[in-house]
């Protein structure tokens, strides 16, 4: 209870972006076009910023000499709480673009009701990142109307990737034990009113590409309680290597 | 994918008061595309607060074969150039 709510909460959010930012910096160099290589990569600095934000939080509630890195790269997959959606792999370029698109729809409504929690930090941080996320949105919407509305081959792609993800949407809206608690208290949004907003974004960009969702969503989740599918190990193997071969290595 | 995508020309106004400037091209499916990509390619550094952007075969462009006839009239007429004046060091982007 208490500040350990705190602290998990401050995790969770920061896990989310960081694992999200690092799918997207695989992109850096093997964008489909220059100008998406460039735009990929803007948006995962701005994810990867926001984490670090987070987890130097994180690190001042701590306190006893913890660090903003101690949390990346010194964690196994259960300590992470990201949701499934964010590990996912990129795929083509229209599954980085879905992945991303229904992540936008709650980040950036999330952000925008985290700008008035009643935690000062968390406040602070959320309406630093709202404008950034307020982007990705535009951005990820953008294409998901040109793809999905464009030639015949783009759109069977599309449909298949939102058939593909849609079932990871739902975790992100599920408040965690601890995320309840810190709801009552004003420091966590509320859930159930980001839910309404995300939705009816999702829906008229859903209808706007000419797409459409699955009759049947069977609800993916686990990650919030460390509950991971096989990807983030892979992740983790990569983003944690050299920590790992050099623990605590300086440059 | 570039071979689908037409080429458009870009424009930033690196702060207000100030005109727009060519900064290079880039592919894009459409317009609102192309501002989104010039705001990731072109802006990522604080370089601009407004950008334009124009598909590059809108722009008709002059001959190279007719400098001569466009501009070297104007080679020894110095009296056109307001040399004569003493502008104030306030008075910038002159």
């Amino acid at each position: 209870m208490g500040n350990k709510d705190l602290l998990n909460y401050t995790l969770q959010l920061a896990d989310d972006v960081m694992i999200l930012g690092h799918r997207l910096s695989e992109w850096t160099g093997h964008g489909p076009v220059l100008e998406q290589d460039i735009a990929l990569s803007n948006i995962a600095l701005d994810l990867i910023g926001k984490a670090r934000n987070l987890y130097q939080y994180a690190a001042k509630q701590e306190g006893n000499g913890k660090t903003e890195d101690d949390y990346p790269y010194k964690r196994d997959v259960l300590d992470w709480t990201n949701a499934l959606l964010v590990e996912q792999k990129n795929g083509d370029f229209g599954q980085t673009i879905v992945r991303q698109f229904l992540f936008d729809c709650y980040h950036y409504y999330h952000l925008e009701a985290l700008s008035k929690s009643s935690d000062e930090q968390l406040a602070f941080i959320g309406a630093k990142s709202v404008k950034e996320a307020r982007y990705h949105l535009q951005y990820s919407s953008e294409w998901m109307i040109r793809l999905g509305d464009g030639t015949e081959e783009s759109h069977q792609r599309m449909q298949q990737a939102i058939e593909d993800k849609i079932h990871y949407f739902e975790e992100l809206f599920i408040p965690t034990e601890t995320e309840t608690r810190l709801i009552q208290t004003g420091i966590a949004p509320d859930l159930a009113m980001i839910k309404e907003k995300a939705m009816a974004k999702l829906n008229a960009v859903i209808q706007e590409s000419t797409l459409s969702l699955p009759d049947q969503i069977f609800v993916q989740k686990g990650g919030r309680t460390g509950m991971h599918t096989e990807h983030l190990g892979y992740i983790l193997a990569e983003l944690q290597f050299m920590q790992k071969t050099y623990p605590d290595m300086q440059w | 994918m570039n071979k689908n995508l037409p080429l458009f020309e870009i424009f930033i106004r690196s702060k207000n008061g100030l005109h727009h400037k060519h900064v290079g091209s880039l592919h894009a499916s459409d317009p609102q595309n192309a501002i989104m990509n010039a705001r990731d390619v072109y802006t990522r550094r604080q370089e601009g607060v407004s950008i334009w952007v124009i598909e590059s075969k809108d722009i008709t462009a002059s001959n190279p074969e007719d400098s001569d006839a466009f501009y070297a009239p104007a080679e020894d007429k110095v009296y056109r150039h307001p040399t004569f004046y003493d502008l104030p060091d306030e008075v910038k982007h002159m």
